[in-house]
């Protein structure tokens, strides 16, 4: 086994870890650990834009961004993250920006924005154009300026290591044991601070945006060294979703004129959003887009759950679409065989997000329970973190504000924290229990493949803890999902090698899809309400008197156990969401 | 349909040489390759090892060679590469870059090549305080096409120069990245990547085959790119 010792080891090379890194790195020995080479990490798919209130087009105000945030999230959201994530947009597009991404621009030379859905002027009055843009690259575009400058800055990165553990020592972060994935050899990095910016989670439902990697290692491991998850029954499905594929239809499409319609032409949205119509929320235009279903107006009129709808841009005509939505021409052309420019688009929702995560403060600090008490050197920021910025549904182009924004606080505080902080001690034989767990995996036994496992754990999480929810089927769901986890204790490796075993690196991240979606299920079960994208059938209504908190659920060999905190509320007054 | 994957498989572990194995796999035409890939390893042999992530061409890590052309697995259906009952894909791994296992390579030395462009912003002017430094569409225009890249090496595995003329050839990506920056308005660097580009390992190297131009999978006008830059150092 290999040791390293750096002050700071940030976990995941997506923009909220590249960019922690980047400031960390400046003051202090940094590694960066990854099971991905930076390059291929999912923050590059993001298309559609990141928000800033820059005015650049129209006026608009950091206020008004903060407060579509907060309402956008159902009033679940902490309101001084909001207010943060506003005001500090403005400064993280133009660092970007200085940094060297290309953003679209406007004839006078200035970053071009557009619409997105739920971003609006002054308090919901009509949309407003806030999305700063790369074409539909923009993710793509943030990772490679972030990548670009961790190269010009010389951070240190191990990449293709899985992490396997993250070694606490009582309520101070020690180190983390690794898995060096082209040598099968096993690495101890301890380090005075440990951040973890692993992504998100949706590969435990059956039809997501989310690539394969999105397995939730960071929040899965922590859960697993008691450290609670905090609102995770709010998952988001993103509308317009490649139909059967789900691969991601960006909502610049509709920012830029797109309107989605049902098997008679109609334009639904009409009906459930009379202001922002197309441009209402994801969570709002996701049922409505189910009800449209299973009212028989999909395309095919079965009302089956797998049925669709159209999302119409053939009126924006081929020149604006081959220069604002260039991608989406091309998926289209490759995965549909038709272009937009032609033919509606065949979508439906596509799970896509996790507004629920580990629990920090403003400065990414991890909080071990109710009071917030911080875990001393341990941090989280993106997507698997949960600041509460996005509540209990997140607005289109707020993942990529989150990332940089508190993926820079979370780096900041780091650097002042190691100068004061020591290297905590690591137990004797600290990496004994990930050794042994993949002796485990390969000790010879006949098992079940994972394959099997992970279809049927897909299946039941997007059938009974999807778009839609009641109690019944959410308790079969788990009942399914705790006969599954004592099934995957039975399953071994096939592959006897060391080099590149990625048949015991899937194994590990479908145990961690089944913790999470455990997790996932219990707080969507106790909810007894609705809320952003938590939606029950048998609870359809908002219930601030008793359900405006935060959950935090703990993971235990017993089940999951639940506990709640309060919400900040500290600028605005919850108020009906209509759009 | 039923077609069979050919694929070529390599275990430095066990394997002294690689060698290929026939899987038969149910598809649809329509799948994409990395579909019938995945079906492999999860029901029929766990050990096939690749790469994958986004699923949709936008990360870069399933590039290989399929049907004797570079690709991204997720962004080839299997209409693509089969038409017929029983037609046999042959999968094998990029090439010009060690294999490391099956149907993955080293990237390292790709890599390597592409940090020696320096590709990243370079600027001797003044970062504007607390706003964007301006630049026209025509200008951004200019340099959209590079910026498209992913850096899935595809175009180093096809180049004919690195085929043994001059296996030291700095790479079609490296040149494309470069002109990313080189033809950005905000960019000052050209002379701080003049000692990797002006020289035969750098854009004199290419000779215009134009394959890394066919086999991007991101469209990008890759030997057009080189060119420009040829010309740019030239001038």
């Amino acid at each position: 086994m290999t040791r390293h010792e750096y002050e700071v080891v940030v976990v995941g090379a997506g923009g909220a870890g590249l960019y922690a890194a980047l400031e960390a790195s400046r003051g202090a020995r940094t590694a960066v650990v990854s099971k991905l080479h930076p390059m291929r990490s999912h923050t590059g798919a993001a298309q559609g834009g990141i928000g800033a209130a820059l005015g650049n087009v129209e006026e608009d105000k950091p206020e008004w961004h903060a407060f579509d945030t907060v309402k956008g999230g159902d009033y679940l959201v902490d309101q001084r993250s909001a207010v943060i994530l506003a005001d500090d947009a403005v400064r993280a597009v133009y660092d970007l920006e200085n940094r060297g991404l290309p953003f679209s621009r406007t004839p006078q030379g200035k970053i071009d924005q557009r619409r997105f859905g739920g971003h609006t002027r002054n308090h919901g009055e009509a949309p407003v154009r806030r999305s700063c843009y790369a074409a539909d690259r923009t993710g793509h575009m943030i990772l490679q300026t972030l990548y670009q400058q961790c190269i010009k800055n010389e951070v240190a990165f191990f990449d293709e290591f899985q992490v396997l553990d993250v070694l606490l020592e009582g309520r101070q972060a020690a180190g983390l044991v690794a898995l060096e994935l082209s040598t099968g050899e096993l690495h101890l990095f301890r380090a005075k601070a440990l951040l973890l910016a692993t992504g998100g989670f949706g590969q435990m439902f059956r039809t997501t945006s989310n690539a394969y990697a999105n397995t939730g290692d960071g929040p899965a491991l922590l859960a697993r060294r008691g450290v609670p998850l905090q609102d995770m029954e709010f998952f988001q499905f993103h509308p317009t979703g490649i139909r059967g594929l789900g691969i991601l239809i960006t909502e610049g499409v509709r920012g830029e004129g797109g309107i989605l319609r049902n098997r008679r032409g109609e334009r639904f949205m009409e009906r459930y959003a009379p202001t922002l119509l197309d441009l209402a929320p994801r969570d709002l235009i996701s049922r409505a887009i189910m009800e449209e279903i299973l009212a028989g107006n999909g395309a095919r009129g079965d009302r089956r759950i797998d049925d669709y709808v159209f999302l119409d841009a053939t009126h924006l005509g081929k020149p604006l679409i081959e220069a604002k939505l260039p991608d989406i021409a091309e998926f289209c052309r490759t995965y549909l065989g038709l272009d937009p420019a032609e033919k509606p688009m065949p979508i439906q929702p596509t799970a896509h997000y996790a507004m629920g995560g580990i629990p920090t403060d403003l400065d990414g600090r991890v909080l071990a329970d109710e009071a917030g008490t911080p875990i001393e050197g341990l941090y989280a920021a993106g997507e698997c973190a949960c600041v509460s910025v996005h509540g209990a549904n997140r607005l289109g182009t707020n993942s990529l504000v989150d990332l940089v924004v508190f993926g820079r606080r979370a780096g900041q505080h780091i650097a002042g924290y190691v100068k004061g902080a020591s290297l905590a001690p690591v137990g004797k034989d600290s990496a004994g229990p990930a050794r042994e767990r993949l002796a485990e995996l390969k000790d010879g036994k006949k098992g079940p493949h994972g394959g099997q496992l992970r279809e049927r754990m897909r299946d039941v999480m997007m059938e009974k803890v999807g778009i839609y929810r009641k109690g019944p089927a959410m308790a079969q769901a788990l009942e399914e999902l705790a006969a599954l986890r004592q099934e995957y204790r039975a399953v071994r490796a096939q592959d006897a090698s060391r080099v590149f075993d990625n048949d015991v690196l899937e194994i590990l991240e479908l145990g961690h899809l089944l913790d999470l979606a455990l997790v996932t299920a219990a707080s969507a079960q106790a909810r007894t309400e609705s809320r952003g994208g938590h939606a029950r059938e048998d609870y359809p209504q908002r219930d601030d008197q008793r359900w405006l908190k935060h959950t935090l659920a703990w993971l235990e060999p017993g089940g999951v156990r639940l506990g709640y905190k309060g919400v900040d509320l500290s600028v605005w007054q919850p108020k009906p969401r209509t759009y | 349909m039923t077609i069979t994957l050919s694929i070529q498989r390599f275990n430095p572990e066990t394997d002294s040489a690689p060698y290929f194995r026939e899987y038969a796999v149910q598809v649809e035409p329509t799948d994409r390759v990395l579909d019938a890939l995945m079906r492999v390893k999860s029901f029929q042999d766990g050990s096939l090892a690749f790469r994958k992530s986004c699923g949709h061409g936008v990360c870069g890590s399933d590039a290989m060679i399929i049907d004797g052309k570079e690709r991204l697995a997720c962004k080839t259906l299997v209409r693509d590469v089969a038409s017929s009952e029983g037609q046999v894909v042959r999968i094998q791994p990029l090439k010009h870059l060690p294999v490391q296992r099956d149907l993955m390579v080293d990237q390292g030395e790709f890599f390597a090549r592409w940090r020696l462009v320096k590709p990243y912003l370079i600027s001797d002017q003044p970062v504007p305080e607390g706003r964007e430094r301006l630049q026209s569409p025509e200008q951004r225009l200019a340099f959209e096409d590079p910026t498209k890249c992913i850096l899935c090496a595809a175009c180093f595995s096809a180049c004919p120069i690195l085929d043994g003329k001059n296996p030291r050839f700095i790479g079609p990506a490296a040149i494309a990245n470069a002109a990313r920056f080189v033809f950005d308005s905000r960019d000052t660097g050209l002379s701080a990547r003049r000692p990797a580009l002006d020289q035969p390992d750098g854009v004199w190297g290419c000779e215009n085959h134009f394959e890394c131009t066919r086999v991007c999978p991101r469209g990008i006008k890759v030997t057009k790119n080189i060119n420009l830059t040829k010309r740019r150092l030239g001038g």
